[in-house]
């Protein structure tokens, strides 16, 4: 069991308010997950000042390291601590910025990157790591949560979703995969590398990597169908899109919520309960082994 | 049935815990008429009630909702979660919405009317309850039932009455596919007649003589002593 919320608000006067939705939506599925838990939002100057990068990382702990990562990377960065992450930022290609926080602090756990969505993620309660987070402040264009209970890897910050393993694109899961190793296997054939044991992050790096040789979200998503064996409801976001996937067993629960001004996806309908116009909203289950989209 | 009347005791969900309104339900001599509002898509609303009560719960309720309902009528006005209705026993649970999979799990008595649609597995296992569902239900519907009757006004997706027993399903739409030993019957006049019974039990008016018959080719659970190196 693991709780997932997800929302795409397509009424701008809502984008302020976006974390605080958010935050409320993770916070009641957090008996689905009491493990960990972990955030993207997209679009939130506060966070990622428009047309810079980041790359956020589970915080190294030793001082000094921002300078580090500046001198990697020969340009000014700038570090913001949030919670147990550390986002940093600067104005060069993610590309760039990543490569030397590899390089600069090879021991800091990447976990998330793009221009648009900023990844944060801890071990904890939904209710802490919102709070830790500063959620309730933020705004966006969309925002996906996780909350984890774990089963096929430790209870670990490296293990809390959403694995963004590529620019803007992130990855939530409820379920478990039974041939992640296999899956794994074959795409370090292809180069991909890892950051943890994680079933999931296995996904998020097929997804990448499909997404990389050409595929859309959507064809990346459809292969998951015929690649993964288990059982999984995903949520993925690109930057202004959202989609979601259900197993063909459908074993995993969804629902989708959707009125004029947001649409969303959460785990359980009681995580949608508190969203401005819900009870006129158009709700349904997505049907299983068929991807959805939508685009702000 | 609509059981907001004065006399009505009302529980909100807002101000008080799911336990509360589980126990007085559970109480001794437990009040006639109940009214939930509030439940926000809260889980185990209402169940394991045995007692002829009548309960309106006015919104969305999450899982099990009704679970083991003995005796009791309950109206939900809204969507419902995963197992509403489980091992119901007697007494019957309507939702106005739609419903989430397992829909009367391995329920053995009473009615389950679903407006709305319902997910995957409805029915799944079932020992004698009826359910009626005015839309459509999602895959594996009917998954090794064993007793009971299953109506569905809408289509039924694919793998109907997978390892089906001795339930009896009519659908009036289409049938995405049959699973595993489930054929199409012939509807004869007692079919018709007993489905007329269901459809009017569930206040619906579709028409008996636009449904189609599925069940057991009882080719699986017989031992074959043709097979019998295989066992």
């Amino acid at each position: 069991m693991c709780g997932i919320a997800a929302l795409q608000v397509r009424d701008p006067a809502l984008r302020p308010r976006l974390g605080a939705l958010l935050a409320g939506m993770t916070c009641r599925l957090v008996d689905r997950g009491p493990d960990a838990a972990g955030v993207a939002v997209y679009d939130e100057p506060g966070l990622l000042p428009a047309g810079w990068s980041n790359v956020s990382v589970l915080d190294p702990g030793r001082p000094d390291w921002p300078d580090a990562v500046a001198a990697a990377l020969g340009a000014e960065v700038d570090v913001r601590h949030v919670g147990p992450t550390a986002v940093v930022r600067s104005r060069t290609t993610t590309a760039a910025l990543a490569g030397a926080v590899r390089t600069a602090v090879p021991e800091a756990t990447r976990i998330g990157r793009g221009r648009h969505a900023v990844t944060l993620k801890g071990v904890g309660l939904a209710a802490d790591l919102t709070e830790a987070f500063g959620l309730d402040a933020l705004g966006g264009t969309q925002g996906i949560a996780h909350t984890r209970m774990a089963t096929e890897s430790a209870v670990v910050a490296s293990g809390s979703h959403p694995f963004s393993v590529d620019d803007d694109l992130c990855l939530v899961h409820n379920g478990s995969f039974s041939n992640h190793a296999t899956v794994r296997r074959t795409l370090r054939r292809h180069g991909v590398e890892f950051d943890s044991d994680n079933d999931s992050e296995v996904a998020a790096r097929f997804i990448g990597h499909r997404m990389a040789a050409g595929d859309t979200l959507t064809e990346a998503l459809e292969r998951v169908v015929g690649v993964f064996d288990g059982f999984y409801t995903l949520v993925v976001t690109t930057a202004g899109t959202l989609a979601v996937l259900r197993d063909p067993i459908a074993c995993k629960p969804a629902v989708v919520a959707e009125t004029a001004a947001w649409v969303a996806v959460a785990s359980e309908y009681r995580a949608l309960a508190e969203l401005p116009g819900v009870e006129t909203a158009r709700i349904f289950e997505p049907e299983p082994g068929r991807v959805y989209t939508w685009t702000s | 049935m609509d059981v907001v009347t004065t006399t009505a005791v009302t529980v909100d969900l807002a101000a008080r815990p799911v336990r509360d309104l589980n126990a007085a339900l559970h109480a001794p001599d437990p009040a006639p008429r109940w009214r939930v509002v509030n439940p926000a898509g809260a889980h185990n609303v209402a169940v394991g009630v045995d007692a002829p009560v009548a309960v309106q719960i006015d919104g969305p309720v999450g899982y099990y909702c009704a679970g083991m309902n003995q005796r009791a009528d309950v109206l939900v006005r809204g969507n419902a979660g995963t197992g509403l209705a489980e091992n119901i026993m007697s007494g019957s649970v309507r939702i106005t919405g739609s419903a989430s999979q397992s829909v009367a799990a391995s329920g053995c008595g009473g009615l389950v009317v679903v407006d709305g649609d319902t997910g995957a597995r409805c029915g799944i296992a079932l020992r004698g309850a009826d359910v009626v569902v005015g839309g459509s239900v999602g895959h594996m519907s009917a998954f090794m039932a064993q007793a009971g009757r299953i109506v569905v006004c809408g289509d039924a997706g694919h793998s109907l009455g997978d390892s089906i027993y001795e339930a009896r399903l009519y659908v009036r739409g289409a049938v995405a596919s049959l699973g595993t030993d489930c054929v199409e019957k012939p509807m004869l006049g007692e079919h018709l007649a007993e489905l007329a019974g269901l459809l009017t039990w569930a206040g619906r008016d579709e028409d008996p003589a636009a449904f189609r018959r599925y069940g057991s080719a009882r080719r699986l659970y017989h031992f074959d002593s043709a097979n019998h190196t295989a066992y």
